[in-house]
């Protein structure tokens, strides 16, 4: 079978004036305009919510896993339809905020469930010695944890976070369920208007890969910096 | 503040919009958990079959399929099995297929360390009593990696029944477009997408608390 390919598809205009590439690489802009607001919010949250896991006190505990059983248990679209349509008419603060905040809201939280798990599971893989011998030094509890668990903590759950953040670039991609312009979504329009779906597709498909690959190498750049001589993957 | 009113969820949505989306969901999920292992202990094996004929282009399907955002794989599958066959197959079929082919990449990474699991001794013992390929897996190395893996294999199909919720990209009818149909007829599209929520989160749940059980079962017997 033999395939016509159109890429002058690319440089077609879109009837507003503008091409598809340059509609293209603004929709690129967008997923990773999600992408990157979801993920500080998330590495915040996430960061708080694992590390109340882990403390003594059972009530923190509790509030730490019900956050992340709640997060976790819901498909994201949904969720996304929970910020986008419920949660404006519930809260009137939401009511005029753009879908991208919205979205960024719902990525960010979902995401959270997931970093908090793995910040948890970081902070569990050090020995209790770590803890024990701050307490004894004297450190109070915050302290321990400023001081001597996370900072080795953060440095073990790099490699799991490396696959969240992306996972997120992939997961920016349910935003089009709310309108939000990302490739996505630029995807299914452009391929309706212009009926060249391969072509599109596989650019866009392109730029997925070359997000996720970037960010690849962006988080095995930070874990190179932030070694710690004498660990697993140290002393290099 | 809005008033919600959830009174207006009656057998009669139940089974007009909700039951038909819900046996599609679960059924997908069955078929593609199915299909998905199937295949996937396949493209394990070609992963570890130490034959580059074999392991690269598994190799190229597995992270491909991984690296691409599942909604893309869902238009792209909707996109070409027409082009390729030269008919449409509508949503439904198409998102069966694509799940398949999608799932079988994850599944194949959960297989392939199952398989690696598996300690030498114990293909060097089938081997020796003189098994070939085919029975050295089948009899002894597949159940345990299968076993070994159950928890993983639970938790990986409960993520896919997430997912499922997906094929609204296509407009596939699942138990999320149930809720959605439901609220947009009844003028009460809020309470719909709640309760779908609801029900997701009670389903994934009750289905995680049962892996976790699972999972201290068969730790003890090891």
């Amino acid at each position: 079978m033999t395939y016509q390919w159109e890429w002058q598809v690319f440089l077609s205009d879109d009837g507003s004036g503008r091409t598809y590439l340059a509609w293209m690489f603004s929709a690129w802009g967008w997923t990773l305009a999600v992408s990157a607001c979801s993920w500080i919010f998330a590495l915040l949250a996430g960061s708080l919510i694992g590390t109340l896991r882990t403390v003594p006190q059972r009530g923190w505990q509790w509030i730490g896993n019900a956050w992340v059983e709640v997060f976790r248990n819901v498909p994201l679209l949904v969720q996304i339809f929970l910020w986008y349509h419920v949660v404006p008419a519930l809260i009137p603060a939401f009511k005029d905020l753009p879908a991208f905040v919205l979205v960024v809201f719902a990525l960010g939280f979902f995401t959270s469930a997931r970093i908090a798990e793995q910040v948890r599971a970081g902070i569990q893989s050090l020995s209790r010695g770590q803890r024990m011998a701050g307490l004894a030094l004297g450190l109070t509890l915050p302290k321990t944890y400023r001081y001597v668990i996370l900072p080795m903590a953060f440095r073990i759950v790099i490699p799991p976070l490396t696959s969240e953040a992306m996972n997120i670039i992939k997961n920016s991609s349910v935003a089009f369920a709310v309108s939000v312009a990302e490739m996505t979504m630029f995807a299914m329009q452009a391929q309706e208007e212009t009926s060249r779906g391969i072509e599109i597709y596989l650019a866009v498909t392109a730029l997925y890969i070359v997000s996720a690959f970037a960010v690849n190498r962006l988080m095995a750049g930070i874990e190179r910096r932030v070694r710690v001589p004498g660990y697993i993957g140290g002393a290099k | 503040m809005l008033d919600l009113d959830l009174t207006f969820f009656d057998w009669e949505i139940i089974s007009r919009f909700i039951a038909k989306g819900f046996v599609f969901s679960v059924q997908l999920t069955l078929i593609a958990m199915a299909g998905g292992i199937v295949f996937g202990t396949v493209l394990a094996l070609m992963r570890l079959s130490g034959r580059k004929s074999l392991d690269v282009p598994a190799a190229v399907y597995v992270n491909g399929m991984r690296s691409i955002p599942l909604v893309m794989v869902i238009l792209w599958f909707y996109l070409l099995i027409p082009f390729l066959i030269g008919r449409s197959i509508g949503a439904e079929l198409s998102a069966i297929i694509t799940f398949v082919a999608f799932e079988s990449a994850y599944y194949s990474e959960i297989m392939r360390a199952g398989i690696q699991s598996v300690s030498r001794g114990q293909v060097y013992a089938a081997q020796a009593v003189g098994m070939s390929y085919g029975q050295t897996m089948r009899l002894v190395v597949l159940p345990q990696a299968f076993r070994n893996m159950l928890p993983v294999l639970l938790t990986q199909t409960i993520i896919l029944f997430q997912d499922t919720s997906l094929v609204y990209a296509i407009g596939a009818y699942d138990l999320l477009k149930g809720f959605e149909q439901a609220g947009k007829n009844y003028g009460r599209p809020i309470e719909a997408y709640l309760l779908a929520a609801v029900v997701y989160f009670v389903i994934c749940i009750s289905l995680s608390q049962m892996v976790k059980r699972l999972q201290t079962r068969i730790a003890i017997v090891r």
